[in-house]
């Protein structure tokens, strides 16, 4: 199972490599489609089903939504020079942040072994075994979701409200029409 | 986006798209049971729908569910949450209440591994499914209108029309 998370790593770095280099709109956008459906196969083979889902979904929703921002509205190649100071200093932060999360991993728990068994009175460990009892919820996913965490997921519907709320207000024609007139 | 697609897609949309919206359903409905819930479910639907405004086109997928509607929707799925959190303070009087509170299954416990069961939780899930397929709706039929350059190329400004 290990190797071939590893392997889907990989596969998405390369996906993501290639998002960034190509000059074609169209295969930059494949590409990072490749890279989220590979998220999700790594959100299913650790054990994830509900992540896998929710990300595999809203990545055909996105892919749907660049392809045409791409395709229907004639920008289709990407010019210009790449900035080399910006990229160095990309690398740099890069190799940092590796060293320091390679310097930290040593004090993680393995992989597929949950951290929060060291602390028995943690929120995450209490969520885990009362949520069939406190909410009746056999997905503990969804029972922390809008029984324990309830304003989260309150937070994210108004959320989604502002979006749509703007969206309506920046496409609509009348509002353009009347800045027109002006 | 505006006439739609060649025959085969139209075809081949006709079969899926029912699948599609029966596996959102089941998504949204057996959220507490199984892996999927409110977002993922209203995802699925928005797609199936989503899925018809590209095979068939603007025109006729506004018949299957108007954008002005869909907007509505919008409001509604997002009111019916907030009063699910409110009723929590309203049921339950003797010192357990709060928002949010899971007053349904507090009063009347269910089965568990039974549809009807755990209180709130369907509720909220069915109310953050409608809110979430009109949202995303909406948003992809805007943009699905919106057009930035005209047929010669040149920039120009086409949106959705505001009254009909």
């Amino acid at each position: 199972m290990f190797e071939l998370l590893v392997l889907i790593l990989v596969f998405m770095i390369l996906a993501g490599v290639l998002a960034i280099e190509a000059d074609d709109l169209v295969s930059a956008v494949v590409s990072m489609g490749a890279v989220g459906f590979g998220l999700s196969a790594c959100f299913l083979l650790l054990r994830a089903p509900d992540v896998a889902l929710v990300q595999i979904v809203v990545e055909v929703v996105i892919l749907i939504l660049l392809l045409r921002g791409t395709i229907g509205m004639g920008i289709e190649t990407v010019k210009g020079h790449r900035d080399r100071a910006g990229m160095a200093g990309g690398v740099i932060l890069v190799v940092l942040f590796l060293a320091l999360a390679l310097y930290v991993a040593v004090e993680l728990p393995k992989l597929g072994e949950p951290g929060f068994v060291r602390f028995l009175d943690s929120p995450s460990w209490t969520y885990l075994k009362e949520s069939l009892s406190l909410t009746g919820a056999t997905n503990a996913v969804n029972a922390v979701l809008l029984d324990f965490r309830g304003y989260d997921t309150l937070g994210e519907v108004i959320v989604l409200f502002t979006a749509v709320l703007g969206s309506i207000a920046l496409l609509r024609r009348k509002h353009r029409q009347e800045k027109k007139d002006e | 986006m505006n006439e739609g697609m060649s025959l085969i897609v139209r075809t081949i949309a006709r079969w899926v798209v029912g699948f599609i919206f029966l596996y959102g359903i089941y998504t949204l409905v057996y959220g507490h049971l199984s892996p999927g819930g409110g977002f993922a479910g209203g995802v699925i639907l928005a797609c199936a729908y989503i899925l018809i405004l590209i095979a068939y086109g603007r025109r006729f997928a506004f018949k299957n569910l108007d954008w002005r509607i869909a907007r509505s929707l919008d409001s509604i799925g997002g009111l019916l949450f907030l009063v699910l959190a409110f009723l929590g303070l309203l049921f339950l009087t003797n010192g357990g209440a709060y928002f949010f509170a899971n007053f349904i299954q507090k009063l009347h416990p269910g089965k568990p591994f039974h549809l009807f069961n755990a209180g709130i939780i369907p509720l909220g899930n069915l109310a953050i499914g409608i809110k979430v397929l009109a949202s995303i709706f909406v948003a992809v039929a805007l943009l699905s209108a919106l057009r930035l350059f005209d047929e010669r190329g040149e920039r120009s400004f086409e949106s959705m029309e505001e009254e009909k």
